[in-house]
């Protein structure tokens, strides 16, 4: 069963510094410092199973979740444990491994592997089960759950996301082993881009196969789940990204936790925008080094939407594919709101650059205005192609009101779904962060 | 410009708290955020931001209503002419009218931007921009002849009860702007409605009125008589007396078409809203016996303050429905209300400023159905799944 699904709203932002489909490779890739951020994992507390000076290898364990002391992180290299950074009252904040340069793998015996349980525990124990998100909460999945689906979305729409069609191409026999495992845990859905011909995830062997028509956020994993599995109280779905996939799928084939990915570098800040291959959690430093203007720079780990705020010393977020480098928007803007504004991008028509519908922006990070209360409707309705009324959940969340947000179907919906919504804010409130704290307030509740 | 910047620059530190008149921090943030959009920056969440602002949002409802505005003014000045007999030309008039209404306004936004400052200070907030509008809606929904003090008091009246009690912007159940009119008609009934309100000078007894001039309103010639001597070209193209925005259909349709390309007003409420005079006009039409009932359906359409309750009134956000299926219910409603206010009630020959506040009034009602109804879908998906 195959269906193409249109979707008509969202909106795509063409942004400037979109990378060219050519692939470099980064130096050095074993000798590279890398850190798992605790932060990137939402009601995860770290349990650390090594201490600085320990000895590691690629696929050892860093540390556990004292939630869930199942889940492991590992290290995607094999090196030495640098630094273990903390914040306030002692939070985790960085586990920083630095690269022997000898690529020594832990061993994972993947032969056997038949059954659900199996298929599980090789995943926790390699390290790779937190790339496996589960709606409801977006939160690692719960290994103790069952689960109705396993959704992987192939593209991403976001502006100047990576094209996974490029990425992946040399790599569909790894990605189909990857979805092999999982279709052990739960039979695996793919969501493919209906605009791309000749899709190289077209013959993957799954369950189901639908493509999707629409702007941004036609890729998201949970708009997709939500016209062909929707997420209903008490029920799980696994989402994971196709290049977690294909690392997933690589720890099959070979044995070992693979973790190298090709992300891109975008952005109106970056020189030469491109793809480069490099492994997990890097350190940005070396892949930006020199081929950005640093000056007044906001680099994100991610896409402008969701991604995180890091600096030239960051490391890759655990879920991100991209890096993004645009201007900071530090500036005053005389009588910005009065003026007509025929170069300033909005969804409305109150500025004249509707005039210029296919012109390439570049946004920075000015808030264009101060917080204010919710006056405008109808903005995130016409971002948000799921049956779900934003403006209510977003005061639900706010109201801290459990069974209401039950009710508006908070177990559907991930941060990056209001994405736009938090882009096209009237009022300028921080709408994922709220989000997120509906999601927090919902995992608190059940656990 | 740049000097201005290092001056607000200079001065900030004094308005912060510990500061000298930290008092007036919220006041300081208002005028330094009219000249220059803030420096400040996202942190996380979407690092991009869309340019507008409730700053640009509402600018855009008042570039709307400058149309039927500027004719107000020359109509007001054109009608105490015509009053008097005389007809000193376009620029006299409009100059007469401008001098009229400017004074109105200028209280309209003096008296409602003190509350509106003065609330913002005592909760240490910014000063929200939704008067910006109100306190232009305000003149443009009273007869041209209301005394000042009257719309200071209803101002006041406004801010206060009907939007600083419920916490402000955002906040309020109904339309301050129309809580302004509706406490002025209630209260001041006779400086509110008649024959000699609408136009200016005519209430004053040393004015010398030309014979046999009236200065009835079509509707209101209509619902005593059946009949008025006001054309149907006049009343779309506002040469009728009136409140002093409300006349012009052909204006108000611009501020329209300004209000729905920006996207800053809801289409859906302004369709249904006609949609629901147009098929009670109809009804009416048929049932009715009376002269009035037999008034064409669609020109209810061009009397009165329809046209502009529905563009400009019904359509604000924080009293209108909030969901997108309560929009059409919400202004259908509207629609109707206007017409039996009007037509069969006997007490009102006017029923658009009750219609929406009773549209405002039921909107909350009529949300609470929508998200009932995505809730009930949810959870019957939920049972169907298992």
């Amino acid at each position: 069963m195959s269906k193409v699904i249109k979707l008509k709203k969202g909106l795509d932002i063409n942004l400037k510094g979109k990378a060219e489909l050519a692939l470099t490779e980064a130096s050095g890739i074993a000798e590279v410092e890398i850190s798992i951020k605790p932060s990137d994992f939402p009601c995860m507390k770290p349990a650390l199973k090594v201490k600085e000076g320990d000895k590691v290898k690629a696929g050892s364990v860093l540390f556990t979740d004292k939630y869930r002391p199942e889940i492991c992180f590992c290290s995607p290299v094999s090196g030495t444990v640098a630094e273990i950074r903390r914040a306030e009252r002692r939070r985790i904040t960085d586990i920083v491994v630095k690269g022997d340069g000898a690529s020594e793998y832990e061993k994972f015996d993947t032969a056997n592997v038949n059954s659900k349980d199996a298929a599980k525990e090789l995943l926790l124990k390699s390290g790779v089960w937190p790339y496996l998100r589960q709606r409801p909460f977006n939160i690692i999945a719960d290994p103790q759950s069952e689960f109705k689906a396993v959704y992987v979305s192939t593209f991403d729409s976001a502006p100047l996301a990576p094209d996974y069609q490029f990425i992946l191409k040399d790599q569909v026999a790894e990605f189909q082993a990857g979805v092999d495992i999982l279709g052990k845990i739960a039979p695996v859905y793919l969501g493919l881009d209906a605009k791309v011909k000749d899709n190289i995830f077209a013959g993957v062997k799954c369950k189901e196969i639908n493509s999707f028509d629409g702007p941004h956020p036609a890729g998201n994993a949970g708009v997709q789940i939500s016209h062909i599995i929707p997420v209903n109280k008490g029920e799980n779905v696994i989402v994971v990204n196709p290049q977690d996939v294909a690392i997933i799928g690589r720890l099959v084939k070979n044995g070992i936790y693979d973790a190298k990915k090709t992300v891109v570098i975008a952005g109106s800040k970056v020189n030469k925008p491109q793809y480069i291959k490099t492994i997990a959690n890097t350190s940005v430093a070396p892949l930006i080094n020199g081929n950005i203007d640093a000056d007044n720079a906001r680099i994100i780990s991610g896409n402008v939407l969701t991604g995180t705020k890091i600096d030239e010393k960051g490391f890759l977020g655990f879920y991100d594919n991209a890096i993004t480098v645009i201007p900071e928007g530090n500036y005053y803007d005389f009588f910005g709101w009065a003026l007509p504004g025929f170069k300033k991008f909005s969804v409305s028509r109150t500025f004249f650059s509707w005039l210029t519908p296919k012109k390439q922006y570049d946004l920075d990070t000015n808030m264009h205005g101060e917080e204010r209360a919710y006056v405008v409707t109808g903005t995130y309705e016409k971002l948000l192609p799921m049956d779900i009324l934003p403006l209510q959940l977003i005061k639900a969340i706010l109201a801290e009101n459990i069974e209401l947000m039950e009710d508006l179907g908070i177990y559907e919906v991930a941060e990056e779904d209001f994405a736009l919504c938090e882009f096209a804010d009237t009022s300028k409130t921080e709408i994922q962060a709220i989000i997120r704290k509906g999601l927090d307030l919902m995992v608190a509740e059940s656990r | 410009m740049k000097a201005l910047r290092k001056y607000l620059d200079k001065i900030k530190p004094n308005f912060q708290e510990g500061g000298k008149f930290s008092k007036l921090k919220s006041t300081f943030g208002a005028f330094e955020s009219f000249f220059f959009v803030p420096d400040k920056v996202t942190t996380k969440g979407a690092h991009i931001r869309d340019n507008m602002d409730m700053k640009r949002n509402m600018t855009a409802v008042i570039i709307a209503l400058l149309p039927a505005l500027f004719f107000g003014m020359w109509n007001t000045g054109s009608f105490h002419y015509k009053a008097l007999g005389e007809n000193p030309g376009f620029w006299s008039e409009f100059f007469y009218g401008l001098g009229q209404v400017f004074p109105i306004i200028v209280v309209s936004y003096v008296s409602g931007l003190f509350l509106e400052f003065l609330f913002a200070q005592i909760r240490k907030e910014e000063v929200n921009e939704g008067f910006l509008v109100t306190g232009l809606l305000i003149p443009m929904i009273v007869p041209v002849d209301v005394p000042l003090w009257m719309v200071a008091v209803a101002t006041m009246f406004a801010v206060l009860i009907g939007k600083e009690v419920f916490g402000g912007t955002g906040m309020n159940i109904v339309n301050p702007a129309l809580l302004a009119r509706a406490f002025l008609f209630f209260a001041y009934p006779s400086k509110m409605s008649g024959d000699k309100v609408w136009i200016a000078g005519m209430g004053d007894p040393e004015t010398k009125i030309v014979d046999g001039f009236s200065g009835a309103t079509p509707l209101a010639d209509l619902a005593n008589t059946g009949s008025t001597h006001y054309s149907i070209a006049d009343q779309f193209f506002g040469f009728i007396p009136g409140a002093i925005g409300e006349t012009s259909t052909l204006c108000i349709l611009i501020g329209a078409v300004i209000l729905i390309w920006t996207g800053v007003a809801s289409w859906k409420i302004m369709i249904s809203g006609v949609a629901g005079l147009l098929l009670t006009g109809l009804l009416i039409n048929a049932c009715g016996e009376s002269a009035y009932t037999q008034v064409p359906f669609w020109q209810h359409l061009i009397l009165g303050g329809f046209a502009f309750g529905i563009v400009f009134m019904a359509t604000d956000p924080v009293t209108a429905a909030q969901t997108e299926t309560g929009k059409w219910i919400y202004g259908f409603l509207i629609g109707a209300m206007v017409l039996l206010v009007r037509v069969i009630n006997p007490a009102f020959p006017e029923g658009v400023m009750l219609a929406i506040l009773f549209g405002n009034i039921c909107a909350p009602l009529i949300d609470h159905f929508v998200i009932q109804a995505n809730i009930k879908r949810r959870k019957k998906r939920a049972v169907a799944a298992n």
